[in-house]
Parts: structure tokens; C-alpha cells; sequence
């Protein structure tokens, strides 16, 4: 069982010239593996602060981030064990992958740095990663991030992730930079993952509609505050606080929308 | 009855490399005065460099190999887009068709103020105004769309993104065009900032009657806003239908593969896929 | 527009504190040099200074060993605010400052008027092909390349081979005729002009290329945004487009490199005004360096390091004007 924490955790970010930003504001939730969480924010919500937080690009001004009751360790051993449970995958695939390598040596890489199998079987480790993430293993391997679509290098990043055998995963808007028809097929594949391999998923977005269909629980992110968090279906179905009924409101919604207009869609904006 | 503003009949363009790329293949299509034209499509299928084609925008090695465009102007004169002289052209652009473009930074020249930018139009479009008229008129725009008369002097940079794109559709309604193509207006902004934009697109609209070409990826939002839905790939037109048939009754393929691309809001929960 | 008080203040005080390094600088130098030759001209010409001549070079030279560097440093400040630079060796013992004035003017006209020229013509011209991007006009690239990749005494000595020794069309050396003296007459503005045009031209040869590559590369970026697209579609026309939008914007990255080549601008004097010999600044420090003449040589270096401070200045000012987003900024 792995669980990680988020206890009273406060970002300021001191502006010079500027009174100082509170980019998260007393944020507390608890992930555990098996389970996912959508992080839904509007930009400058503090979403990609968290996200910063768990990359420890930055430290919290206040509060703990606890990883099964432990503080992260900000190096050693104990780091590098942290990135092993917890890996992340980023929203721009191009800038994720370095274009002078291989897709095998992206892959490699994790595995032989954690030891995750003996070397002897690496090549064959790689390859089911590769099948894992639905990439026909021969026709990609030897190619270099540039030679694949935006979707399979999302793929690619996203087996790399797994290589390590994490239990938790942050996906940073993993699809936002995707053709629209492709998103879903990444989508379903994460969400199959989630179920087989039993990860813990933190779901950063902006789209409520994935947020609602991907993940158990959701809370919303407003100027750094979490200001509703609950089943996704509670929280889009019935939002309690003003603003989440704002973000639903705002957000196109076709179903609705031909439901409650007549015939005669003229003009039919707002 | 039907009161067509503008004409695109067999309209192709093809990127002139090697090999050859047809980025627009035969478009035909009719707009009606005060239409609100959704055009969808991903990345890469020709939507944007239609719209380019429209105004004779395309750089080289864009080049627009058949069709005709024609403008039916409120004043009853027919114009053949592709007829005009390059100074023609240049008179016709913005007068008749204005653009909106992605709500980024970019579309605003970063190092003159905003209130520059409007006074261009009228210094171009409408010689005969002189300094103080084309003040007054900057001042009413920013004020129609809320961006407030005292920011006449601010920079792109010292914007928000809504205000940017509030500034740019300032732009596009200097000279009260017919027609305004907009190019994923909405796509960079916050998701309630994209709501207050459309509101003010629907606001205006109805003020002073324009008809819009909208270009975006974003199906759902086309569904909500759209008269009627020109769905795009590969360069082609391969659906065209009203905003509610193409939801209910999709006939192609790839219509219904980019419906069902969208998880729906409030609909069945547990399946990405519909 | 709007006053940025913050940015100025922040700008001038990162000015006023690399004048007070340079200077301060210039006080340690001589200090870390062996003083012997001061000491020994000054016995050698003992008599003929006076003593308030002496005692100004003693301060600018260090040679005060009586006195703790405080005291010295102080005074030496002082000397400067009274204008006094010490004497010049190899001029009679005239004020380094006279010395210094007679030349200056020389160099800044020429170099200046021929950078300016050269920077202008190379970012206007470099706008233009740009603009006609893959047109005839390309050629222009690497013929103005070539000359810039020329050793420039080369091109000069050519060019005097040329234009002056064979066809005589202008003079091959000074600033004006021998026997005439600076006054305010057609006939001796004639014979500056006559005098400045070829090391002018010659500068702008060599210098054009980089202007030219510079702003043609960077049109060619600034060509793909997004507000020249809308430029267009607002129906401007291509002039306006070109020079409003485009060149307005591409042009900003080449103030920046303006601002760095100063020094090289500096350097290029030297040379040009040797290979010319133009009666400049630079022909001053290498006749003081050749004459030992230290407090001259102190002196030129002091000019030189203030000129560029201040054309640093000049091109961060205009930066800032044709920039909005940098007056935001705090530096």
C-alpha cells in the first residue's frame, strides 16, 4: 500500500517589485494507489505548482508532502526510491523525450538505473513495456522520438513511466498537446493501466469532461485553494461551491445544450 | 430563403513542395448572411489555410490552384476574390472580411500599444478621418468590448489573454465587415474566460450583424455556438450539415469518430468512450 | 508614455557603478606598474615642470609615497572633477586633456557618422531582403560578408592603393591638407570631407555585413509571427507592414549586438586611424605608446572607457523606447 500526502501545503512565491504570491493555499488530500484524482485548475490555479511540488522543482513555503508517512528525502537513496514510486508523465511529448536517442535507450535507461530486471533481460523488458502502451515493440524501438506522432511518443513517455514499476503516476494534462481524435485512445490506455497495474494516478487537467470520465474523485483548484473535492460524479453532477458551478456552466456541453434549446439554434451562444 | 454572402465553389490550394501537398481539396461551400459557419477539424486538415485561401492570405509556397471565391456584398455588387488586383485585395481585407486569431500574444504587435494597432486600421482603411475622429472611434471599440477607453495606451504585454483577444476582436470590428473568420479564437484561454469571449462574439453579433466563419479543433463548443458545422480532414469538406443534425444524425465516419472523441459532460459516467 | 522611474533608477545605477569601477581601475593600474618611467622622465625634465604639474602627476601616477592610497585615491578624484589629467610627455608637457580634446573630435565625427551610416543602410537594407526573402537581392549576403571577413588594414591599404596612389580621386592620409588649419570655411569643410571620405567608406565596408545578416536573419523570424500574418489581413500596406511591424521588431536583437560590438568599434579605430593616418584618438594612445607617454595613455584609456559607457547608454535608451516590454522589467 502506498499513499501519499499532502498536508496544509502552502507555495509563496516572492515577485520582486510585487507583494508575494500565495500559489497554493493550506492544500491537504490523500492519494493512494488503486485510486485517481483529478486536479482540475484554470491556469495560474496552483495546479502546476503541485505538480512542481512532487517534482521537487520546488519546496513547499509550509506543510508536508509525506510519502507513506515519511517526508520526502531530499537526496540519496531515499530520493531516488521516491522517484521510483512516483513517476510523472508531461504534457509536451516532443520536449519530454530527448530527440538524439533511441526509443529502446529511453526505455533502458529506468530500468537499468533502479535495477528493475537483470540486464540480461532488458531488451525483452523493453519490448513488453512497449506492447504494454499498445506500440507494435519492432517497428518503434530503434526509431527516434522525431520519427513517431505526438500520440505514440505520448505512449512512449508514458511506458518509460512504467518501467520503473511505480505504484503512483502524475500526469500533467498528458493529453492537452494531442490531436483531439487521438486523446481518448491515450486516455483509455492510461485508465486501462491504472486498473491492471493498480497505480495511483493524479490526473493535472483543465477539461472537466475527462477529469469527470477518468478519475474517482475530483477537486477543484481556484487561486491556490482547493475549494471542492469529492466523487466526480458529486462534484460535476451536483458542484457545491460557486465556483465549480461556474467551470460546469462554462464548459461546452452539447447534450445539454440540444436538450434545452428548441429546434432553432440561432445565435445560440451562452 | 437563402441570402448567401459568400461563395467558395471547387477551391484547392496545394503547398507547392516536394512532393506536392493538396492542403485544400475542391471545397465548396455557401455561407448565409448572419451565419455562424463552424469549421472542424484537427491539426493539420486544411482549416486554417482555407480561411488564408478566403483572403488571398498564403504565402509561397501556398498556392491556390482552382475555385473561385465570391463576396456578396450588402450593397448588392458581386466580388470575385480572386479577380482583384494586389491593391484590390489589399482595400477588400478587413473592410469586408476581418480575422480573429488565436487568443496568444503573438497576434498583437508586442512594441506599439494597443491603441496604435486600432488607429492603423482607420488610418488605412479610412483616410478621409482625421486624427481626433479615429481617436473617438479607438476609444468606442475598447469600450464595446469592455476592454474600458483608459487602455488605449497599454501594450499587448500589460494585457491579460482575455483582454488581448478582447482588443483583437476591437480589431476585427473597426470597420463593421460582414464577415469575420476566426481562427481558434478562444483555444488559449481559460475555459470561463472562453465562455465571456463567446458571449461578447454573440453580443456583437447580434448589434451589428456579422457573419462568422469559427475555426477550431473543439467540437463541443462548435456544437453549442454554430448555425451549421463543416467538418474538415485531409483537406476536404467531408461533412457539412446543421449544428443539431451533424450531433444527432452524423453521417460520416470520421464525424462520428470525433464526436465520440469527447467525453461528454454530464452524460454516462464510466466510459471514455460513448 | 508613461515614465519608468524604476527602470531608469535601476539602469543608471548599474551605469554610475561600472564608471566608478573603470575609473577606480584606472587609479590601481599605473600603481601595479613599475612608476620608473614617470620618475625617470620627471628627473630628466626637472625644472621644467611645474610644481603644480608635478604634483598632479604624482597623484595620478602614484609616485605620492608620503601619503596613504585613501588620500591619493581622494585626491585623485579630485583631480579629476578639476578636469586635470595630468601632462603629456610627448607634447610638450600640455594638459593631457587639451591633448586629448584636439583629437576626440576627429574620431567621434568619423567613426561615429560611419557607424551610424554603416548601421542604419546594413539593418535598412538587411530589412529589405528579408522581406524579399529569396529574391535577387540575396546576393548581397555574401558579397557584404566578405568584405566584413577581410582583415580591415587590408582593405585599407587596398583602397588607398586604389582610390588614392592610382586614381587619385581622395587623399591617402589626415584629416585635412598639410598648411591649413581648423577653421569654419567652405574650402577646409571641403578638405575634411575630402580627407574623411575614404576611412569613412571603408569602415562602412567593412562593418555593413554583419548589419545586413544580422537583421536579415532576424526578419525572416519575426516574418512568421503571428502579427504580420495579421498585418496583412488587416489590409496594410507592404511598406507599412515591412517597416511598422516587421523591421520594427527584428530590429530590437540588433541594437543588442550594437551595444556589444562598441568595443570592437573601439579596436577598429585604432587600426583605421593608423592605416589613415587620421589624427584621431587612436593615433594619439599608439603615438603615447610608442613615446612612453604614460599619462596620455592613461588618459585616452580613461575617454575611451567613458565613450563606451556612454554609447552604451545611447543604445539602451533607444532599446528601451523601441521596446515597452524592457522598461517593465527590473534589470
Amino acid at each position: 500500500m502506498t499513499t501519499l500526502e499532502f498536508v496544509n501545503v502552502s507555495k509563496r512565491y516572492r515577485v520582486r517589485g510585487a507583494p508575494s504570491m500565495l500559489a497554493l493555499d493550506d492544500v491537504s488530500f490523500t492519494l493512494h494507489d488503486r485510486e485517481t484524482i483529478a486536479l482540475v485548475g484554470q491556469s495560474g490555479s496552483g495546479k502546476s505548482t503541485i505538480a512542481k511540488i512532487l517534482t521537487q522543482l520546488e519546496t513547499p513555503t509550509s506543510g508536508e508532502v509525506l510519502l507513506n508517512g515519511k517526508p520526502i528525502p531530499r537526496h540519496g537513496r531515499g530520493l531516488r526510491s521516491y522517484r521510483q514510486t512516483l513517476r510523472m508523465i508531461f504534457q509536451d511529448p516532443f520536449a519530454s523525450l530527448n530527440p538524439y536517442h533511441s526509443i529502446r535507450y529511453h526505455i533502458e535507461r529506468p530500468l537499468r538505473l533502479d535495477n528493475v530486471v537483470p540486464k540480461a533481460e532488458t531488451e525483452r523488458e523493453v519490448r513488453r513495456l512497449l506492447e504494454r502502451v499498445r506500440l507494435d515493440a519492432d517497428s518503434v524501438i530503434d526509431r527516434r522520438p522525431h520519427e513517431l506522432s505526438g500520440g505514440q511518443r505520448q505512449r512512449v513517455a508514458i511506458a518509460r513511466a512504467l518501467a520503473s514499476r511505480p505504484s503512483l503516476l502524475v500526469a500533467d494534462e498528458p493529453v492537452s498537446m494531442l490531436d483531439v481524435s487521438i486523446r481518448l485512445g491515450v486516455l483509455n490506455l492510461l485508465a486501462d493501466l491504472q486498473r491492471e497495474e493498480g497505480l495511483g494516478v493524479l490526473y493535472i487537467t483543465h477539461d472537466l469532461a475527462t477529469a469527470r470520465h477518468f478519475s474517482d474523485q475530483i477537486m477543484v483548484l481556484h487561486h491556490g485553494r482547493v475549494v471542492e473535492h469529492g466523487s466526480a460524479d458529486d462534484v460535476i453532477l451536483n458542484p457545491q461551491h460557486e465556483y465549480t458551478r461556474e467551470l460546469r456552466s462554462a464548459s461546452p456541453d452539447p447534450e445539454k445544450h440540444f436538450a434545452t434549446t428548441s429546434a432553432h439554434p440561432q445565435g445560440g451562444v451562452a | 430563403m437563402p441570402d448567401p454572402l459568400l461563395s467558395v465553389h471547387d477551391f484547392s490550394i496545394v503547398y507547392d513542395v516536394d512532393p506536392p501537398v493538396e492542403a485544400v481539396k475542391n471545397v465548396t461551400l455557401e455561407l448565409q448572411r448572419g451565419e455562424i459557419l463552424g469549421l472542424a477539424g484537427e491539426s493539420g486538415c486544411g482549416k486554417t489555410t482555407l480561411a488564408y485561401g478566403l483572403q488571398r492570405l498564403l504565402r509561397a509556397p501556398a498556392v491556390i490552384t482552382s475555385g473561385s471565391v465570391t463576396f456578396h456584398d450588402a450593397s448588392g455588387v458581386d466580388i470575385d476574390v480572386n479577380a482583384l488586383d494586389i491593391e484590390e485585395m489589399r482595400r477588400f481585407r478587413w473592410d469586408k472580411i476581418s480575422m480573429v486569431f488565436q487568443g496568444a500574444m503573438n497576434a498583437l504587435n508586442p512594441v506599439t500599444t494597443i491603441g496604435a494597432q486600432l488607429d492603423d486600421v482607420f488610418q488605412v482603411h479610412r483616410p478621409d478621418l482625421n486624427r481626433r475622429e479615429r481617436r473617438a472611434a479607438c476609444e468606442e471599440l475598447l469600450e464595446l468590448v469592455a476592454v474600458g477607453r483608459e487602455r488605449i495606451r497599454s501594450y499587448p504585454h500589460e494585457l491579460s489573454g482575455g483582454m488581448r483577444q478582447r482588443v483583437m476582436i476591437a480589431m476585427a470590428l473597426a470597420l463593421r465587415p460582414q464577415l469575420m473568420v476566426m481562427d481558434e479564437p478562444t483555444t488559449a484561454l481559460d475555459v470561463l474566460v472562453q465562455r465571456e469571449i463567446l458571449r461578447q462574439i454573440s453580443q456583437l453579433r447580434h448589434e451589428f450583424g456579422f457573419s462568422v466563419i469559427f475555426i477550431t479543433h473543439d467540437l463541443p463548443l462548435l456544437l453549442e455556438i454554430s448555425d451549421r458545422i463543416a467538418v474538415m480532414r485531409n483537406g476536404e469538406i467531408i461533412e457539412l450539415a446543421p449544428a443539431r443534425e451533424l450531433w444527432e444524425q452524423p453521417q460520416h465516419e470520421y464525424t462520428k469518430t470525433l464526436l465520440a472523441s469527447f467525453p461528454r459532460l454530464t452524460g454516462e459516467r464510466g466510459v471514455l468512450v460513448r | 508614455m508613461k515614465i519608468p522611474v524604476r527602470f531608469i533608477a535601476s539602469r543608471s545605477a548599474f551605469y554610475l557603478f561600472t564608471a566608478f569601477a573603470a575609473i577606480t581601475i584606472n587609479f590601481f593600474l599605473p600603481r601595479m606598474m613599475a612608476g620608473d618611467p614617470v620618475t625617470a622622465y620627471m628627473q630628466r625634465n626637472a625644472g621644467q615642470i611645474t610644481p603644480e604639474a608635478e604634483r598632479s602627476l604624482r597623484i595620478l601616477f602614484g609616485l605620492d609615497q608620503d601619503s596613504s592610497v585613501w588620500e591619493q585615491y581622494s585626491d585623485y578624484w579630485q583631480l579629476l572633477f578639476s578636469g586635470d589629467l595630468g601632462r603629456s610627455f610627448s607634447n610638450g608637457l600640455a594638459p593631457v586633456g587639451d591633448v586629448i580634446s584636439s583629437a576626440l573630435p576627429w574620431t567621434l565625427g568619423l567613426v561615429g557618422i560611419a557607424t551610424i551610416v554603416s548601421f542604419v543602410l546594413g539593418t535598412a537594407t538587411g530589412a529589405l531582403i528579408g522581406w524579399r526573402r529569396g529574391s535577387k537581392a540575396d546576393v548581397i549576403v555574401p558579397i557584404s560578408t566578405f568584405f566584413s571577413t577581410v582583415p580591415y588594414f587590408w582593405l585599407g591599404l587596398i583602397a588607398i592603393a586604389v582610390f588614392s596612389s592610382t586614381l587619385g580621386w581622395f587623399p591617402a592620409s589626415h584629416a585635412y591638407d598639410k598648411g591649413s588649419s581648423p577653421e569654419f570655411t567652405a574650402d577646409f569643410i571641403g578638405q575634411v570631407i575630402a580627407h574623411g571620405a575614404l576611412p569613412a567608406i571603408t569602415i562602412v565596408i567593412a562593418s555593413l555585413g554583419g548589419w545586413i545578416l544580422g537583421m536579415r536573419n532576424m526578419m525572416l523570424t519575426v516574418l512568421d509571427e503571428d502579427y504580420i500574418t495579421v498585418a496583412q489581413a488587416k489590409g496594410m500596406p507592404n511598406r507599412r507592414v515591412l517597416w511598422n511591424y516587421a523591421a520594427r521588431n527584428a530590429m530590437l536583437p540588433q541594437l543588442s549586438s550594437f551595444a556589444l560590438s562598441i568595443g570592437f568599434i573601439v579596436g577598429g579605430t585604432i587600426v583605421m586611424e593608423m592605416v589613415f593616418s587620421y589624427p584621431g584618438i587612436g593615433k594619439l594612445l599608439l603615438d603615447a605608446t610608442t613615446a612612453k607617454d604614460y599619462p596620455l595613455m592613461q588618459g585616452v584609456f580613461l575617454i575611451i572607457t567613458m565613450a563606451v559607457l556612454c554609447a552604451n547608454i545611447l543604445a539602451d535608451v533607444a532599446y528601451a523606447i523601441l521596446d515597452p516590454r524592457t522598461r517593465q522589467t527590473e534589470a
